[in-house]
């Protein structure tokens, strides 16, 4: 418990990401649809980020700043969701630690937000399952598993489970859908030809594929994959997985034209 | 050993242009299948790593206990116990030994530890003889080159690589070509001769056995089994906390280390207690042992402390990506991969490591497949933490990090900042949607395009609609 006063708000409280946020916002718009077909009410509270930049980096205490103002957002909510196991996985596991030692109610409503957020496709399957999936797609895609959904929160049928039940979608698997894809959050920025050499071995391999288009449920990857491959002149595009499960996708492809909004 | 982990950003690039190394790379995803093959194949192997993971936190918790035990029972059966607190001594003990025994010529088995204390270097500048017996050490000493990696330290070397050092050693007239087999056969001959006229044979141990005072060592070539019979001498050399309990926990750790480093079981496994005996056919007459410290004991105890229950079996780095685009000399110290970037800035130090733990995506594949649980990914982030909070940072990282903090700690101005970006950035892709260059993010669009963003943020989109 909070131990606050004000009560706990009922419905998801959606965290879009800063990159969903600020790159592709039908990302933000498919999750809402998706958490309002499973019959949640959904809130967007003003937000900024999980802390992952500066704690990656080996900053906590600028870290620990932007998770207290998180904290102060989200913990009035039921749930909190967010299209990303990246920053889920901060949330749940790295944003408690970030209080360690620190008592009282910022380090308490730490705990709680982390044990009341999910990602996305764990938490669609977790309440509705597949049933609340109307999408019809004619497209052949695969699917990219980003590391610390799929090492941390242990994400890897839950996304494929509800793309099965999009109408016409053909899932193939790609060689290197487990395996980095190099981003990395500031690694990218840090040691860009070494981020390039693992982003161009997973183009390869989805070049290798049957696949015309890359799903995924994490921007940094989606981002650093279709950003190599467009720029290599590869035709495949990438999307968000929301997008796909929620039937959004009239806008282009991540990067390849004029957005919507 | 010298390092050069100092210029990682410069060696990883240099390894990433260095045609002849990425064209023996991918040879770690036969060693990836031999570990997914060879753990799936064992029923037991989860309960396998559990056990074997108390073993080895026994060993850390108990380590002076065990190591008093071990001097006794090696020193009852005849072996002479020397305790050395870092390289330096480490060398000097080896050096006495050699001398006392009025020794030429030295074999030596492969050992991390005795690369570690540079003790190759040591004995050839004191006018020995030196010959490392194991075929990819031996490769590489011919190249004069460190190792690659911690089981298979020649595996970035091609064989028309090695046909040429081959070739260029033994005076062999070759044309190129020869096969693997061949060119074992070939060194295995010449290292022969020399492990018969050695005086001393060196090899490192793969466990210290409490109870009974013995080495165990595990090989694939047999060639340390030769180095500690043959010469006259044997000298061992290991680091602290490669001691156990008893036999019982030995083996079971080897079946683990096995396994996990792709194997059933190794193709040698030695089990030496003291120096061979009178009346016996084999066995060298003296066995000295040389407990290494060399910066564990500071480890112990610290936030560093699991990473010492590494059995060496390589598992990290063979499936890590970094690693796998560079090899491990790129590392520029002993230890490569992921745990060399864990324990190198801690047995040297950090202002000259700083590089290893931050070339990480903290993808988390290690820890997946490390046999004995070492978390590497959160070690990685702690040395992160203690890089921020000992050494100077890049005004450019910390000047982003605050602006980034000031703005990221007040969601609703925030808000308003990132709608005011969306908006430039939008209007610098003209309508593309996509970046092709820009000038802070350069380490981004020299090889990918950013999808620019749509003109809108989704919070303001969001609040739009209503």
């Amino acid at each position: 418990m909070s131990g606050q006063t004000d009560r706990v708000i009922p419905g998801v409280a959606l965290f879009a990401t800063c990159l969903v946020d600020l790159f592709r916002p039908s990302v933000g718009f498919a999750a809402a649809r998706l958490l309002e077909r499973a019959g949640f009410t959904v809130h967007v509270p003003p937000q900024a980020c999980c802390g992952q930049p500066a704690f990656n980096s080996g900053d906590e205490e600028r870290a620990r700043d932007v998770a207290r103002a998180f904290v102060d957002t989200f913990s009035r909510y039921e749930y909190v969701v967010t299209p990303s196991g990246s920053c889920a996985s901060m949330i749940r596991f790295d944003m408690p630690r970030l209080f360690d030692g620190a008592s009282g109610p910022a380090a308490l409503r730490a705990l709680e937000v982390a044990e009341k957020t999910w990602e996305l496709t764990a938490f669609l399957v977790e309440s509705g399952g597949a049933e609340i999936i109307d999408a019809e797609n004619r497209a052949t895609v695969t699917y990219h598993d980003g590391c610390s959904g799929l090492r941390k929160l242990s994400i890897r049928e839950q996304p494929r489970e509800l793309l099965r039940a999009v109408r016409g979608l053909t899932l193939v698997e790609y060689e290197g859908a487990a395996q980095c894809c190099g981003f990395g959050g500031t690694f990218c920025v840090k040691f860009p030809e070494l981020s390039t050499e693992m982003c161009h071995k997973r183009c390869a391999q989805i070049a290798e594929s049957a696949a015309d288009e890359l799903i995924g449920g994490e921007m940094g990857c989606l981002m650093n994959l279709s950003g190599a491959m467009a720029r290599q002149g590869q035709p495949i595009g990438a999307r968000h997985v929301a997008e796909v499960l929620a039937g959004m996708t009239d806008t282009p492809a991540l990067g390849r034209g004029k957005g919507s909004v | 050993m010298k390092s050069t982990t100092e210029s990682f950003g410069k060696n990883a690039r240099d390894a990433l242009a260095d045609r002849r190394l990425q064209r023996s790379l991918p040879v770690i995803h036969e060693f990836r299948r031999d570990h997914e093959r060879a753990t799936g194949a064992l029923p037991g192997y989860a309960e396998l790593k559990r056990i074997g993971r108390q073993i080895r936190e026994h060993s850390l918790a108990n380590v002076a206990t065990l190591l008093t035990e071990f001097e006794q029972t090696a020193e009852a059966a005849g072996a002479r116990v020397h305790w050395a607190a870092d390289a330096e001594e480490a060398r000097r003990h080896v050096l006495d030994i050699c001398a006392a025994r009025d020794a030429r010529r030295v074999v030596k088995a492969k050992s991390m530890v005795t690369e570690e204390v540079g003790l190759r270097a040591a004995l050839q500048e004191a006018g020995y003889r030196v010959w490392e017996t194991d075929i990819g050490e031996y490769v590489l000493q011919l190249a004069d080159e460190p190792p690659g990696h911690v089981v298979a330290p020649a595996l970035h070397k091609g064989l028309d690589e090695i046909d040429e050092l081959f070739a260029t050693a033994h005076g062999t007239a070759s044309e190129g070509g020869r096969s693997a087999e061949q060119l074992v056969e070939e060194g295995s001959g010449v290292l022969r001769e020399q492990h018969a006229a050695a005086d001393v044979g060196i090899t490192g141990a793969n466990f210290l056995v409490a109870e009974t005072g013995s080495v165990v060592l595990l090989t694939n070539e047999g060639n340390a089994d030769l180095a500690t019979s043959l010469p006259r001498c044997h000298i061992v050399v290991a680091t602290l906390e490669k001691v156990v309990r008893g036999l019982e926990d030995a083996s079971l750790l080897w079946r683990l280390l096995s396994r996990a480093a792709g194997q059933e079981v190794t193709t040698f496994t030695s089990v030496l207690t003291g120096p061979g005996e009178r009346g016996e056919s084999g066995g060298p007459e003296a066995m000295h042992i040389v407990l290494v410290d060399n910066g564990r004991s500071d480890l112990l105890g610290g936030e560093f402390h699991d990473a010492l229950r590494c059995v060496r079996c390589g598992a990290c780095m063979d499936h890590c990506p970094i690693y796998e685009s560079i090899g491990g000399q790129a590392y520029g110290w002993v230890y490569p991969g992921p745990i060399g970037a864990v324990v190198t800035p801690g047995l040297t130090n950090l202002e000259e490591s700083a590089d290893l733990p931050q070339a990480s995506t903290l993808c988390g594949v290690c820890e997946e497949v490390c046999p004995v649980d070492i978390p590497l990914p959160s070690m990685l982030q702690k040395w992160r933490r203690r890089a921020v909070e000992e050494l100077p940072q890049p005004a450019r990282s910390t000047w982003a990090l605050a602006l980034w903090r000031y703005f990221a700690s007040r969601p609703k101005l925030y808000r308003l900042a990132t709608s005011v970006v969306a908006r430039l950035l939008y209007l610098l892709s003209f309508g593309r949607g996509t970046l092709r260059r820009l000038p802070l993010l350069s380490g981004w669009t020299a090889s990918r395009d950013l999808p620019a963003p749509e003109g809108q943020t989704f919070q303001r989109a969001w609040r739009r609609r209503g």
